[in-house]
């Protein structure tokens, strides 16, 4: 099993100057974003944030253009949140999944996003269960991509999101100690937060089942736990990742209530934790098997303000890939 | 500091900008006949120092505290997609439904980001007023707006540059026009 699945690095293109904007074409990961260009993300995220407290939550800001989200794996929130997104920046978004597309009578990907960039796409949003389908596509057209999680490889925007909530929770993400709890192994969610974490200076610490937790992992530079109530001491922010119930059927695990009882979130748990820790979720829960009912609902969840705070992320980054682009056009 | 380049003529001091903003304070006073309705939105950036001047010297003259918001209107420009910059905070404390809004910039050229600047605002609710003031009206205008309200009229050239540096965004406050050689 691969432990990290990860791009090579390649020439990222440099299409304009910093200037409060990203210095690449597309989002495909968070390894190989700069500090620097996540703090941009973040900074125009609080702005764009203000508009969903609008009464009118549309800004004419993407008007002719199109956005498209080309989805090989099934999602409801990830999809909505992009479409939403676009929406609210007026741009024209199609959405297409694979069952029900040409992709179902064998067309490569190759060809879907060339199709698509012909058709005057002016930007992909695609999620691929293969690892490094995102920068394929990135590599094939010339329009913007951005990795709406791909494989079991990364899942940026989530990463971003993420962090961009720690800050507003916490007032900063420097120092903080994180403990993400799960499947490690196939989770693209917890990989995008470990990049963007240490990047972003905090202290990471994960904790799963032997089984789940892929070998190697600490090399990048966080700790490794297989003991909940150890790696639970003290910490700032638990980010509880869903387990997904398949893994149980090919043996990764015993049951569904070992897996509960070891490695499952409750308010007993938590005590453990730093005073006032917060409680994060990717979605969709699991209630009951990898985060008690009760966390899922108390005040220092932010569950719900993660999925608020997707839609103004995904805003920024719609705005700082596709902004800026006309004067060559 | 200006371009070196260019020759920079100082056009107003820190006395004549208090003295324009005093006046314009006074202005909107007497035209609304009070303040008691006005809401005053500073265009990013320096339209918000002198949105909140201006909130001062009103308090001062009427006793009244008006809200200040500001405004960025980055997204709503017509050249959105080949300028780049930052999205700054739009935040108005108040509902502007029904409130005059006092939009407040530092200068008045084609008028585009007026332009822009209303239809931010009507996103953001239904004024009973819009009115527009600014530190200083360059001329060259391309669209049909104009501002109820003028610090200094200084007729300048296309070519010629405007730079209202304020005391807390540049450490000073004076306007100079820079003039390209």
């Amino acid at each position: 099993m691969a432990i990290i699945e990860a791009p090579l690095e390649r020439e990222i293109e440099v299409t304009r100057e910093t200037g409060g904007m990203l210095r690449r074409k597309d989002v495909l990961d968070l390894q190989w974003m700069e500090r620097d260009e996540i703090e941009t993300v973040l900074r125009n995220t609080a702005s764009f944030k203000e508009i969903l407290a609008r009464p009118i939550k549309k800004v004419p800001t993407l008007r002719g253009k199109s956005v498209v989200t080309l989805f090989y794996e099934s999602s409801t929130r990830t999809r909505t949140s992009f479409e939403l997104a676009g929406k609210m920046m007026s741009a024209d978004v199609v959405n297409i999944s694979a069952a029900s597309s040409s992709v179902a009578k064998g067309e490569s990907l190759k060809d879907t996003a060339l199709t698509l960039e012909a058709m005057g796409m002016d930007l992909i949003v695609i999620r691929h269960p293969t690892s490094g389908a995102p920068d394929y596509v990135a590599q094939t057209v010339r329009i913007p991509v951005i990795n709406a999680g791909d494989g079991m490889h990364e899942h940026p925007t989530q990463g971003l999101l993420d962090l961009y909530t720690l800050r507003e929770t916490k007032g900063r993400i420097e120092g903080l100690k994180v403990l993400i709890v799960g499947d490690l192994t196939h989770s693209r969610v917890a990989r995008s937060n470990v990049w963007g974490l240490l990047k972003m200076g905090a202290e990471v610490r994960l904790c799963g089942p032997r089984t789940l937790v892929p070998l190697g992992i600490d090399s990048l530079g966080v700790r490794v736990y297989e003991d909940l109530d150890e790696a639970m001491q003290g910490v700032d922010v638990v980010n509880v990742l869903r387990i997904q119930l398949e893994r149980q059927e090919k043996g990764l695990f015993p049951t569904l209530r070992e897996y509960s009882e070891r490695w499952g979130v409750s308010a007993r748990r938590l005590q453990r934790a730093a005073p006032g820790v917060t409680v994060m979720h990717p979605g969709p829960m699991n209630r009951g098997v990898e985060i008690s009912p009760e966390v899922a609902d108390a005040g220092y969840s932010v569950i719900t303000a993660q999925v608020t705070n997707g839609v103004a992320v995904r805003m920024a980054l719609l705005y700082l890939l596709l902004g800026g682009q006309g004067g060559s056009i | 500091m200006p371009v070196t380049e260019a020759a920079a003529v100082l056009v107003m001091t820190e006395d004549d900008i208090r003295r324009a903003l005093t006046r314009v304070a006074h202005e909107i006073v007497e035209r609304n006949r009070g303040a008691e309705d006005v809401v005053l939105v500073g265009i990013q950036r320096k339209g918000v120092p002198l949105a909140q001047r201006l909130q001062a010297l009103i308090r001062k003259i009427e006793g009244v505290e008006v809200p200040v918001g500001s405004l960025d209107i980055t997204l709503y420009r017509d050249d959105v997609m080949s300028r780049r910059g930052e999205v700054r905070s739009t935040q108005v404390p108040v509902d502007v439904t029904g409130h005059i809004v006092v939009l407040v910039d530092e200068v008045f050229f084609t008028g585009r980001t007026i332009r822009a600047a209303l239809d931010a605002v009507t996103d953001l609710g239904r004024p009973a007023a819009v009115q527009l003031g600014v530190l200083v009206d360059r001329g060259h205008r391309e669209l049909p707006i104009r501002p109820d309200y003028v610090g200094k009229n200084l007729p300048t050239s296309r070519r010629e540059h405007v730079d209202v540096r304020l005391r807390e965004l540049d450490g000073e406050d004076a306007v100079y026009i820079d003039k390209p050689e």
